[in-house]
């Protein structure tokens, strides 16, 4: 057990023994050498805390579901994804100010970060992007054709059965009634044939941008191993360059639901 | 449903006609578009015109509707910045159009077959002219079955 | 080739069946690499299958019962409306290098869809389709086929069974006519004789007594056990779609080209929207009611009605869920009386 994690687990034993909060959201030992998301709601159990690099899932996600609302106040342990999560989520009237409490894990101890102010603070001091990796095969697949994009993304989403894990581990995909259930009229065919696939994650890409935290919880998430973050985040990079905004970051609104007169294109006749 | 060729010979009978879909405002395409009738102005019948109260409510799904059930072109228009009936409505669809058109690319679909533009109720000659355009350029491109295509793979 | 007989098959010969299959244009699918994945997918030499992988992500199931599968189609409106059967008739297909644990789940499946009414495109595809497994020398966390009656060299379901031998190339058992017809690609074989030396299967400690599941799951049913260990399912469909044995599906019908058709598409059990009625009220509300359906037709249940498991232990669930939920692990609590 590394300093890290006897930090987190003394904090988390003390935090419940106080009352202070109902549960604590974090990661423990999975199968196969992954890390699992752990509800920890008694000081004795907060041995089964462990924090190291396979820590990637994004906690977030398990803020809004009822069965974990029903807990009672969360902390949660607030990997920088998380963070940017918690950021986009009150901006979005998810979460109130001070409804939970992130436990950031460091070399330097546990900080505990109670309110949005805190949290926003601490994101600025932490590089901006969270995945290098997507931004180089944008890159990559931006320099194509799109001819050459289209064979691409046909092979990989020809993989794609459907199965929602995507929208299930993203913490922005939040509707109790979402788009693709709505079968008056189907916007989205149920199907995974090539249709019903592309207009899915179309879809998503889209009804994430300038929303997206840049996890790649989803992709992760992916059984089949499509990297469907690379829609999302470059839906987000439009965004940016295009208005500026960018989601967790400190205020400004939703960049489709808002405007300004003077947005710039080249397209329109 | 099927477009009538506009010169008569075997060659203009089997030339390949586009299907366009047009998505327009109710306050300023359609009435341009409109107007363009009633000036008498001829263009080329090959759009489809569905009209709605605002480009602030054509959902980008609509684009990807149209191009799966077979449209070779998609038209959305409305009202110029500033002129929106309901004030704001093209603003938001000028955001929109900007990431979705963007994303659209990316995904690898065609996107010179999807063409945004603003005609205002006293435009009837650009309706028109818009109109000719499109159809010639997608005329040029040919017919576009990949998206529609797409439907019919992965079923077992 | 005889069957019941053991031939021996020497790489370069497995390599000439998968020339004459293509050749023949039979459909080959097998576990391939994609970047750090490995997925069931076509294949067109032997070269190309992951044969050192434990497992494909998802399964066999795909060439029996495919994700998207059209019932009808249909043209015309109105009074004057035309609708077509498909043809039942399926691609000659082989499924290849998959493990003795999902061929036993073709059993389950036909249960299903043979149960009071034949389905004629799942028997279509069915008979067009030889089963070739491959026998494991590795198990990993996840596997659990000896718990539910499996192993790692079991013969149930397959038409020819490969175990690679020391010194390489494979023993071949032909199990079925199939088997027989498949391996007779090849030409003159020789048989293999008791010096034949297999490489060792693994050890696949049974986690829990597969026995007593009904009655535990009996007892457990209002039990909190359920809400508690899905705190962490997200109510996605990864573990029923990569699930051999999952069959349950949800009807679409879509209108194209001035008509239509029915299509049979792949649903879960784990999602929300399952058992959601037209009113608004679920009968399945929270994700604990669902984990103990999916586990409850599993192993109570389905069992039940047909008198056989609804699981073959393969792990594919537990090593595609993105929360590590974990059917093994939560039987073995539930059945030492956690």
């Amino acid at each position: 057990m590394s300093v890290r994690e006897s930090d987190l687990r003394a904090t988390a034993a003390r935090l419940l023994e106080t009352g202070s909060v109902a549960v604590v959201i974090g990661y423990g030992a999975g199968t196969l050498g992954r890390r699992r998301p752990v509800f920890v709601r008694a000081p004795a159990q907060a041995g089964e805390l462990v924090f190291d690099d396979e820590c990637h899932q994004n906690l977030a996600t398990y803020l809004l579901k009822p069965e974990i609302r029903r807990l009672g106040r969360p902390a949660v342990v607030a990997i920088p994804s998380v963070l940017r999560s918690l950021v986009q989520l009150a901006t979005e009237r998810q979460l109130k100010d001070g409804d939970v409490l992130a436990l950031v894990v460091g070399d330097d101890g546990v900080r505990e970060l109670a309110d949005l102010a805190a949290v926003r603070q601490h994101l600025a001091g932490l590089p901006g992007s969270l995945h290098p990796a997507a931004k180089t095969e944008i890159a990559r697949l931006s320099a194509m054709t799109a001819a050459e994009r289209r064979a691409f993304w046909s092979d990989e989403l020809s993989r794609c059965i459907k199965c929602y894990a995507c929208r299930a581990a993203c913490p922005m995909c939040y509707c109790e009634r979402c788009t693709t259930e709505c079968n008056r009229p189907q916007w989205i065919p149920v199907a995974s044939h090539g249709l019903g696939t592309l207009e899915y994650h179309l879809m998503r890409a889209m009804h994430l941008a300038g929303r997206c935290v840049e996890c790649a919880t989803c992709s992760r998430a992916c059984p089949a191993g499509i990297p469907v973050h690379l829609l999302a985040v470059f839906a987000e990079e439009s965004v940016r360059r295009q208005f500026g905004a960018e989601a967790g970051a400190a205020g400004p609104a939703y960049a489709l639901s808002s405007f300004r007169p003077e947005d710039q294109e080249g397209f329109i006749r | 449903m099927s477009a009538t060729a506009p010169a008569a010979g075997p060659a203009a009978a089997s030339r390949f006609e586009p299907r366009i879909v047009a998505f327009v405002c109710n306050w300023c395409t359609y009435a341009g578009a409109d107007l363009t009738g009633t000036s008498r102005i001829r263009y080329q019948p090959n759009v489809r015109v569905i009209r709605l109260p605002c480009t602030g409510r054509i959902d980008f799904m609509l684009v990807m509707t149209a191009l799966a059930n077979g449209a070779d072109g998609v038209i959305v228009s409305g009202c110029h910045p500033n002129d929106c009936h309901y004030t704001s409505g093209n603003f938001h669809a000028r955001r929109r159009w900007m990431v979705f058109r963007d994303l659209l690319d990316f995904a690898g679909v065609d996107v010179r077959r999807v063409v945004f533009s603003w005609v205002s109720a006293a435009e009837g000659a650009k309706w028109a002219e818009l109109v000719d355009k499109v159809t010639d350029e997608v005329r040029a491109l040919g017919p576009y079955r990949e998206i529609h295509d797409l439907s019919g793979t992965g079923v077992g | 080739m005889i069957i019941g007989e053991r031939y021996q098959l020497a790489p370069k010969t497995l390599e000439a069946i998968f020339a004459a299959l293509a050749r023949d244009g039979v459909r080959v699918l097998a576990p391939r690499r994609v970047d750090q994945h490995v997925a069931l997918l076509p294949v067109k030499s032997l070269a190309e299958v992951a044969l050192d992988a434990v497992q494909a992500s998802g399964s066999a199931k795909a060439a029996v019962f495919p994700p998207v599968e059209q019932l009808l189609s249909f043209t015309g409106s109105g009074q004057d409306l035309r609708l077509q059967d498909p043809e039942p008739t399926a691609p000659p297909t082989v499924v290849f290098g998959i493990r003795p644990c999902e061929a036993r789940a073709f059993k389950s499946l036909q249960l299903v869809f043979d149960w009071d009414s034949p389905d004629t495109l799942f028997d279509a595809h069915l008979a067009m389709t030889t089963v070739v497994s491959l026998g494991c020398t590795q198990a990993d966390e996840a596997c659990f086929c000896t718990s539910v009656g499996g192993g790692p060299r079991d013969t149930q379901g397959s038409d020819l069974l490969l175990q690679p031998l020391q010194g390489g190339g494979f023993a071949a058992d032909v199990l079925t006519a199939k088997g027989q017809a498949l391996l007779g690609l090849a030409g003159e074989l020789l048989p293999l004789g008791p010096e034949g030396m297999l490489e060792p299967a693994p050890e696949v400690e049974p986690a829990f007594d597969a026995a007593r599941l009904p009655e535990a799951l009996e007892a457990a049913f209002d039990s909190p056990v359920w809400g508690e260990e899905s705190l962490r399912c997200l109510g996605c469909g990864t573990c029923a779609f990569v699930c051999p044995t999952c069959s349950c599906f949800d009807i679409q019908d879509e209108k194209r080209d001035g008509g239509g058709r029915r299509l049979r598409c792949w649903d879960s059990c784990g999602l929300h929207q399952f058992t959601l009625h037209a009113s608004g009220h679920n009968p399945r509300e929270t994700q604990g009611q669902r984990w103990r359906q999916r586990v409850s037709h599993k192993f109570l249940y389905f069992p039940e009605r047909f008198s056989a498991a609804a699981c073959v232990g393969c792990g594919k669930c537990a090593r595609a869920c993105p929360a590590d939920m974990s059917l093994k692990e939560f039987l073995r609590a539930l059945t030492r009386g956690r």
